[in-house]
């Protein structure tokens, strides 16, 4: 009887496992493979070594990043509280207007980023219609940031908002009743006990930031190459899936670090709690 | 205590969720150092006026006073009243010591004053040395020790709670108490205390407040609102009784069930209807040809220091606490002193109590399991 229902769980759970194996495994076995192999299949360093070229991507990249991220947190958190505040019927329109914009094509909204912010675009338009100087906005890094905290700003916000709701209300009224103001309530409250929906948003759009390509490629004009360009350019282009792997990998890890010291910050929090005594 | 100033005044305090009144013209005081308690069943409005106190509720209309200037409008953070929680709302994030200081902070008090008072209350609680531990690492009766622990450090004038032990359990529920009472004493400082417990109610306050519909029912000592209960729903809520129609024949004596008895009631009117509560402990079985009322027991339960009988007289299922074994089946002959009757006015009550041809243990069981939800 108990082997019988071991055998049924493991017949349920294969599926999964082979699809994990098939587009998760393999595919991580592959980059490595190729990003330690030249092109007809030799094992070389030479890949890796090739890698410092590109630094100032790499550290352009992560730049980005963290700057999308901080401005996403900076405008969700606000944001997530308000609508986590309101009354029901209000709350659901307003994540459904968080949302609406994900219905969209990806790429379709990064081109209508491209109509509203090009020299003679939309908002030029407008703003030399009123009398004054155009400004120039497409490729610059501005348009790029503008970019990723658009497409990405409702990962910010949705997990944040998630963990706002079950937030218990009593928690912010003993803390009024223990003689905290709103901004002491915010602080030493609302914060520290929604710091899990923080660190999702961050992760979800971190990860995307730094390893995005075409944003960076359409409002940026390709003068502010991230590495997801160069990756992109290795496979397509040079078709060196080779080097192209080598990217790919030190990206991945580069990203693995970055988790695991915003993960650490997380655990600090609460570390640091203990250690004021 | 009765000397004592009045801390807070309730002047006809009235607050309506979506057009139904939830509290209707609450006139009340409390006196400084008073162990008060707010007793009704669930959506009396016992909590509501909790929370009306504490700042977290805005009444629609009427004045609350704290020792005699207006504090309406006044925000909770601002309130030297402190709430302990239903389910002790203690911050997860933060340890034991963190918890407690979290209010000395805000005061900016120095570190060590704060070490110092942090140590005090859970001396207080009987809690020394869990200062590092984690909240959810603590028991539920540990966690209620620190949220009374955070609240009592910041030296509130008034500790408002709202039915703190109601997730404990018995045994636990009935130390909790005790030391309760005793912290209240040794403080000295006002407690107003929210429950739908009768007991817990009597054993631990110096005044009791009844609610059930947004309004006050009785207010009083809880020697009074058990013995002199002033309407059919009072004498229900608190303890058991037997409530009957009855008749006010003249000062001094009164009729129901078929039988005039001796009271010592006065100043109703000549004929007058009224209510008539008899206590369960203080009907006295006598044998058939000497009982003033006679019945027939209709089931026996035995509940440890007494039998509860259910005897039937004249349709009116009495219920009687008594030591002596009475079979089913058995008639029975009742006696009733003076001292034993209580009248009471007609009220919209009048009726819906007191009577026991629907009751079962298993009945009043259930309905306890629902309250406490």
């Amino acid at each position: 009887m108990k082997n019988k229902s071991a055998l049924t769980q493991k017949l349920c759970a294969s599926p999964h496992i082979v699809w994990s194996a098939i587009f998760i495994v393999v595919p991580l076995i592959m980059v490595l493979y190729y990003a330690f192999t030249d092109a007809n299949g030799a094992f070389t360093f030479e890949n890796i070594l090739r890698l410092g070229d590109y630094t100032t991507t790499f550290l352009r990249s992560i730049w980005y990043g963290i700057v999308a991220t901080v401005i996403c947190l900076i405008i969700a958190y606000p944001l997530a509280y308000i609508i986590a505040q309101s009354k029901a019927r209000v709350q659901s329109t307003m994540v459904m207007l968080v949302m609406i914009p994900m219905w969209m094509n990806f790429l379709l909204r990064t081109y209508a980023w491209m109509t509203l912010l090009e020299d003679n675009g939309v908002i030029n338009g407008i703003i030399t219609k009123l009398g004054f100087d155009g400004v120039h906005m497409i490729n610059t890094s501005g348009a790029v940031i503008l970019g990723m905290v658009y497409n990405f700003l409702p990962y910010m916000i949705l997990p944040i908002y998630t963990v706002m709701t079950k937030l218990d209300r009593s928690l912010i009224e003993a803390a009024q009743d223990l003689g905290a103001n709103k901004v002491c309530v915010i602080k030493d409250v609302v914060f520290p006990s929604t710091l899990s929906g923080v660190v999702s948003g961050i992760t979800m759009v971190f990860v995307p930031s730094v390893s995005t390509f075409y944003i960076s490629q359409k409002l940026g004009g390709g003068s502010f190459a991230l590495i997801g360009d160069i990756i992109e350019m290795q496979f397509q282009v040079s078709n060196n899936f080779n080097f192209g792997a080598a990217l790919s990998l030190v990206l991945m890890v580069l990203i693995l670090i970055c988790m695991a010291v915003m993960n650490r910050f997380g655990d600090d929090e609460n570390a640091a709690g203990g250690m004021m005594i | 205590m009765k000397n004592n100033p009045i801390i807070i005044d309730l002047k006809n305090i009235s607050v309506s969720f979506d057009n139904q009144k939830i509290l209707n013209n609450i006139n009340l005081y409390i006196r400084d150092g008073e162990f008060i308690t707010f007793l009704g069943p669930s959506g009396c409005g016992k909590t509501t006026t909790l929370r009306i106190i504490a700042g977290f509720l805005q009444q629609d209309s009427g004045d609350v006073i704290f020792e005699g200037k207006n504090i309406n409008g006044v925000p909770a953070y601002k309130r030297q009243v402190n709430t302990i929680f239903q389910r002790y709302a203690l911050f997860p994030h933060l340890n034991v010591y963190e918890n407690i200081a979290f209010g000395l902070r805000i005061k900016k008090m120095k570190e060590q004053e704060i070490k110092d008072t942090v140590t005090e209350m859970l001396k207080l609680v009987n809690l020394s040395g869990f200062e590092r531990r984690n909240i959810n690492s603590l028991s539920g009766g540990q966690q209620q020790r620190v949220a009374i622990a955070r609240a009592l450090a910041v030296k509130p004038r008034v500790l408002l709670l709202d039915e703190p032990l109601g997730a404990l359990d018995l045994k636990l529920r009935k130390d909790m108490q005790v030391e309760l009472k005793n912290i209240q004493q040794r403080l000295g400082i006002t407690f107003i205390y929210v429950t739908h417990d009768q007991e817990e109610a009597l054993s631990m306050s110096d005044t009791v407040v009844v609610m059930d519909g947004g309004v006050i029912q009785q207010i009083g000592t809880p020697q009074d609102v058990y013995n002199e209960p002033k309407n059919a729903f009072v004498a229900d809520f608190i303890g058991e009784s037997n409530i009957l129609d009855g008749k006010m024949l003249e000062d001094f004596k009164c009729s129901f069930s078929g039988a005039q008895f001796q009271c010592l009631d006065k100043g109703f009117g000549i004929g007058e209807s009224v209510d008539v509560v008899v206590r369960p402990e203080d009907v006295d079985i006598v044998p058939v040809e000497k009982g003033i009322l006679t019945g027939e027991v209709t089931s026996v339960t035995f509940k440890g220091v007494h039998f509860e009988i259910i005897v039937d007289i004249g349709g009116f299922k009495w219920m009687i606490q008594t030591t002596d074994y009475e079979p089913v089946g058995k008639k029975i002959g009742l006696d009733i002193e003076p001292d034993a009757i209580h009248i009471m006015k007609k009220s919209k009550y009048s009726g819906l109590y007191g009577d026991y041809s629907s009751f079962s243990d298993e009945l009043e069981h259930l309905s306890d399991i629902v309250e406490e939800e």
